[in-house]
C-alpha cells in the first residue's frame, strides 16, 4: 500500500485510535447546543454496546466519545426530523437490527447533500432544457439538494394538509400512506415531483444503510452485519472456494488505515 | 493562438489500452512516440482506500466528469436527442487507463463466426435470413489471422483460463500462460446443471490474475485476493491487468514515450488526404498546442474517437437517410436482461466475495452455435454465472413482487442477499441502419464544441433473442438445486437510466470496403493512410462477449501494421 511506510514510522496515536474505535457510538444525553441540541439528543443510539463504551450518560460526554459529525451541513431542523422519520420507514428497525434512525442515515442523506453530489457538481447541467421521454433520463436545472430539500417540506405540507400533523407527528401507518403517495405521484402538490423526489430519498435511504460508515450513515457497520457482508476486507484467497458460508465481523475503511 | 510544438513521428490521442499495447510495441521496437491523456495520471498507489462502495460504485470516483464532456441521446432520429445528465446506462473512463482501469477483467476471444457474419449467415440460412434494415458485414479479417495477437495479449496480461480450447469458441494455438480462476460452490452448481443439459461449460478466463506471472516484457504481477471489488474500481494489488500495471510501465521504461496528461486533443490536423497532427487543449492552464506527427492513433472510447473524426472533417460522415458515408456506422451494444434467479431458503453463499472475472460461462447458444432457421434472431448470447463481489448499495436481491421498501423489503433483501444466484446471459447486439453516431446539433461540451448524438433502441430481434436465451438461463438455473427459480425473460426500449453495460461498439468500423468502413483490418483510415482509429468503434457489430480480447488483439495487430507503415507508407491493405 502506498501509505504503509509511512504510517508505519509515524507513532500511535492512542487517542486517535480510541477516538476512531468509539466513534459514532457513544453520543447519548448529549447537548450539542444550539437549535438541534434536543433533536440529536432524540437521535440517541440505544445500542447496548454504546453503554459500555460511556458508562456515565448523565454527563457531558468526553471530547473523545463525541461523534462531531453528527451535526447538520444543509437540513434545517424540519428537513432533518422529516429525513429521520421517513427513511425510518423505508428501513425500519426490526427483529434483525436497527433501522435507517440508529444508523445514522438522515445525517448520511444531510452530509450528501451538502457535498459535490448534492450539488450535481459532476453531472451534464448545461441548458438548454427540453422535456425528456422516459429513457432519457433526469432533465431539470433543479438540482439534487434542492430537489430533496424541497420533497421533504412537501412531506410536512401534504402531512398537514391530510392528517393535520408534521410528517414525523404522524403513525407509522400514516407516514407510509403519505410516502406511498408520493412514490405513485398521487399527492398533486402544485410545481412538487413528488416521484421523482422519492425515488432520489429511496436510493440515498439505502446508501446511507449501506455506505462506509466513514459517510456518517451504517452505524457501527450495522447495516452490514444485518446481512452478513464483511465490509472492507483485504483478501478472500482462503474462503472463496469454501462450502460452507463464512461469517466475518465486518471492517471499514477506518480499520484500513490500521491495517496499511 | 496555439503554440506549435516540434513534428514527432507518432501521436497517441487516447492512453488506455489500445493507446498503452500501441505505446508499449512501438517503443519497444525503438520508435519514439508522444502518449496524449486528457485525464490524469494514475497508480495503484491511489486505490489505498478503493474499497468503498459509496465513492466509486455510486458516485463513479474513476469515471469522466460529465459536467465537461457527455453524449446525447435519443431512442429514434424522429425525436430530439438530450445529454445524459448522470450516469446511467454504460460508464465512461478516464484519465490514464481509461476504462481498462474500471473493467471486470473477462476475457472473451470473439468467435470465428463474428468476423464472417454476414456471410456465414447467408451461406447457411440464405440472404432473406437477414431482415431489411439490419447492417451485418464481414469484418474484412478472419479469425484465424487475428489469432496470434490474441496470443500476445494473453501472454501480456496474464490471463488465467482452463487449459485446453473450450468447446464452440475458436481454436487457441496456445494455451493461457496460467491456470484458471478458484472455483466456487455456486460456480459448481452452475456446470454440473449445464453438463447434465448436455452443454460445455468452462470457468471464465480472467485478467485477475490467477498466481505470479511474470509476461515476456518482464512484468511481475501479484495474484487476485478475490476481494469482490473489481468493475467500477482500480485494483490496489495490480493483480487486475490494466494498462497502467501492463504495458505503459514498458514504454515509459523505454524512454520513448512523451506521455503528457491533462492534454485534451480537440481535432486532427489534415490536409485532406493526410493528417498533420493534433490539435490540444492542456486543460489546467487552457493553453493550446499544435503537436505535428508523421502518423495520428485515436485510441480513445469508441464516442471520443468518433466524435474527434466528425469533428475534424475527417472521413464521410455517415447518412442514415442515403445509407451512405462511414463514420458514425454499426453503433452497437450488448443486450443484456435475459437471465434466471435461482434462491435457497436452506443454504447461504459468500456472495461478497468474488473478482471481477471470477465465474463460469457456456457459448452452446452465442454466435451460430446453434440452429437459427425456426428462430427470429440471429446470434445469441453468452451464458454465465459469475460471482464478482455483491456489494450492498447496488444488490438488494429479493422475489419479484417484493415492495421496493419498508419492512417487507428490508426483511426480504436480508434474507436474501446471500441466497441468491443468478445465471445471466450477455447478448450479442447487432447493428441497424438507423442505429448510429453524430454530432449533436445544439448540445457542447465545456470547450464549446458539439458533444456526440447517439441514436440506438432496441430492436424485435433483441427481444426475440433475449426471450430464447432467457428460457435457456432458467433450464440450466432450475438443475442448481434451488428451493425456486425466477426468470426475466422481455425487454422493452432502450433506456438510457438503468446501468446496464459499458459496451459500446462500432461508428468507426473496420471492413473491406471503403464505401461502407472507416478503416481496413489494420485499424488504418481508408481516407487518411497515416491515421488508425483502434479500439471497439472499430466492431462491425457486438458479440455476445465482452470486447476486452478483441479491442487488445486488434491494437496488437494495429500496431505491427504502423511498424510496417513506418517502413514503407501507403495503404497496408
Amino acid at each position: 500500500m502506498a501509505n504503509k511506510n509511512e504510517s508505519s514510522q509515524q507513532p500511535r496515536d492512542e487517542s486517535r485510535r480510541q477516538f476512531l474505535k468509539y466513534s459514532g457510538t457513544a453520543i447519548g444525553g448529549v447537548v450539542v447546543g444550539g437549535v438541534i441540541g434536543g433533536l440529536i439528543g432524540a437521535n440517541a443510539n440505544t445500542d447496548k454496546k454504546d453503554e459500555a463504551a460511556q458508562p456515565d450518560t448523565g454527563k457531558p460526554a468526553k471530547p473523545a466519545d463525541r461523534d462531531y459529525n453528527q451535526a447538520l451541513m444543509f437540513f434545517n431542523q424540519d428537513q432533518f426530523m422529516t429525513a429521520e422519520a421517513a427513511s425510518e420507514r423505508i428501513y425500519p428497525k426490526d427483529d434483525s437490527g436497527p433501522g435507517a434512525k440508529e444508523l445514522g442515515v438522515a445525517f448520511f442523506i444531510d452530509h450528501q447533500m451538502a457535498s459535490a453530489y448534492g450539488m450535481n457538481a459532476r453531472e451534464y447541467m448545461s441548458p438548454p432544457f427540453y422535456k425528456s421521454e422516459a429513457t432519457q433520463g433526469y432533465q431539470l436545472s433543479f438540482k439534487r439538494r434542492e430537489l430533496v430539500a424541497l420533497g421533504l417540506d412537501s412531506l410536512n405540507v401534504y402531512s398537514m394538509d391530510k392528517y393535520q400533523k408534521g410528517f414525523p407527528d404522524l403513525a407509522p401507518e400514516e407516514q407510509d400512506k403519505v410516502l406511498g403517495d408520493f412514490e405513485q405521484d398521487a399527492v398533486n402538490i402544485k410545481g412538487v415531483p413528488a416521484s421523482t423526489f422519492f425515488a432520489y430519498f429511496l436510493n440515498l435511504t439505502i446508501e446511507g444503510v449501506y455506505a462506509d460508515p466513514l459517510y456518517g450513515g451504517n452505524k457501527n457497520m450495522d447495516g452490514w452485519r444485518m446481512r452478513n457482508y464483511p465490509g472492507n476486507q483485504m483478501s478472500f484467497t482462503e474462503q472463496i472456494d469454501k462450502d460452507d458460508f463464512v461469517k466475518m465481523e465486518p471492517l471499514s475503511l477506518s480499520d484500513h488505515l490500521e491495517i496499511g | 493562438m496555439a503554440t506549435k510544438l516540434p513534428k514527432v513521428p507518432i501521436v497517441i490521442v487516447g492512453m488506455g489500452w489500445v493507446g498503452g499495447i500501441i505505446a508499449s510495441e512501438l517503443t519497444k521496437a525503438g520508435h519514439s512516440v508522444v502518449g496524449l491523456e486528457r485525464g490524469k495520471s494514475r497508480s495503484t498507489q491511489d486505490y489505498f482506500h478503493v474499497h468503498d462502495e459509496l465513492r466509486y460504485a455510486s458516485r463513479y470516483e474513476l469515471m469522466q466528469d460529465l459536467s465537461k464532456e457527455t453524449v446525447t441521446f435519443r431512442n429514434t432520429s424522429k425525436l430530439r436527442a438530450l445529454p445524459m445528465r448522470s450516469y446511467g446506462s454504460f460508464l465512461l473512463g478516464d484519465g490514464l487507463g481509461g476504462a481498462g482501469v474500471h473493467w471486470n477483467g473477462q476475457y472473451y476471444r470473439f468467435l470465428p463466426y463474428d468476423f464472417e457474419i454476414r456471410s456465414k449467415t447467408i451461406e447457411r440460412y440464405g440472404a432473406k435470413k437477414i431482415p431489411e434494415g439490419m447492417a451485418i458485414r464481414d469484418w474484412g479479417i478472419k479469425y484465424d489471422e487475428l489469432e496470434p495477437y490474441f496470443v500476445k495479449y494473453e501472454q501480456m496480461a496474464g490471463i488465467g483460463g482452463e487449459p485446453t480450447t473450450q468447446a464452440n469458441v475458436g481454436a487457441m494455438s496456445k494455451a493461457f500462460p496460467v491456470g484458471p480462476m478458484k472455483k466456487t460452490p455456486a460456480m459448481k452448481l452452475f456446470e454440473d446443471s449445464a453438463k447434465k443439459l448436455g452443454y460445455h461449460p468452462y470457468v471464465i478466463p480472467s485478467a485477475n490474475l490467477t498466481e505470479v506471472y511474470k509476461n515476456p516484457d518482464g512484468i511481475e504481477r501479484a495474484p487476485c485476493q478475490y476481494c469482490g471489488y473489481c468493475e467500477r474500481f482500480g485494483c490496489e494489488y495490480g493483480a487486475k491487468a490494466d494498462p497502467v500495471v501492463t504495458v505503459l510501465p514498458v514504454a515509459q521504461k523505454s524512454g520513448k514515450l512523451d506521455l503528457r496528461t491533462h492534454a485534451n486533443v480537440t481535432e486532427v490536423l489534415h490536409d485532406g488526404k493526410k493528417a498533420t497532427g493534433v490539435r490540444y487543449v492542456n486543460t489546467p492552464t487552457g493553453e493550446e498546442y499544435i503537436q505535428p506527427a508523421d502518423i495520428v492513433i485515436l485510441s480513445g472510447y469508441l464516442f471520443s474517437n468518433v466524435r474527434l473524426l466528425l469533428l475534424s472533417k475527417l472521413g464521410k460522415p455517415y447518412d442514415p437517410n442515403t445509407d451512405t458515408g462511414a463514420v458514425g456506422r454499426n453503433y452497437a451494444y450488448q443486450v443484456n436482461g435475459a437471465s434466471t434467479n435461482v434462491v435457497f431458503e436452506d443454504r447461504e453463499f459468500n456472495m461478497a466475495m468474488g473478482a471481477g472475472a471470477l465465474g463460469s460461462s457456456l457459448d452452446d447458444f452465442n454466435g451460430d452455435n446453434f440452429d437459427h432457421s425456426d428462430l427470429k434472431f440471429l446470434h445469441g448470447a453468452n451464458i454465465r454465472f459469475t460471482q464478482t463481489g455483491l456489494r450492498p448499495i447496488q444488490y438488494q436481491p429479493a422475489p419479484m413482487g417484493t415492495p421496493k421498501w419498508g419492512a417487507e423489503f428490508k426483511k426480504q433483501t436480508l434474507h436474501y442477499a446471500n441466497r441468491t444466484l443468478t445465471v445471466a446471459a450477455q447478448g450479442s447486439s447487432m447493428p441497424w441502419r438507423h442505429h448510429y453516431l453524430d454530432l449533436d446539433p445544439e448540445y457542447k461540451d465545456a470547450l464549446g464544441l458539439p458533444l456526440i448524438r447517439l441514436t440506438f433502441d432496441f430492436e424485435d430481434q433483441d427481444r426475440e433473442l433475449v426471450k430464447y436465451i432467457a428460457g435457456k438461463t432458467k433450464e440450466i438455473a432450475d438443475g442448481m438445486g434451488g428451493t425456486k427459480t425466477e426468470i426475466h425473460d422481455s425487454i422493452k426500449q432502450y433506456n438510457i437510466v438503468p446501468y446496464q453495460s459499458t459496451h459500446n461498439t462500432g461508428g468507426a468500423i473496420m471492413g473491406s470496403d471503403p464505401k461502407t468502413s472507416v478503416v481496413n483490418n489494420y485499424l488504418q483510415m481508408w481516407d487518411a493512410e497515416n491515421v488508425f482509429v483502434c479500439g471497439a468503434s472499430a466492431f462491425a457489430h457486438n458479440s455476445g462477449f465482452n470486447p476486452t480480447a478483441t479491442v487488445g488483439a486488434l491494437a496488437y495487430r494495429t500496431a505491427e501494421g504502423i511498424a510496417k507503415y513506418l517502413a514503407k507508407p501507403g495503404s497496408l491493405v
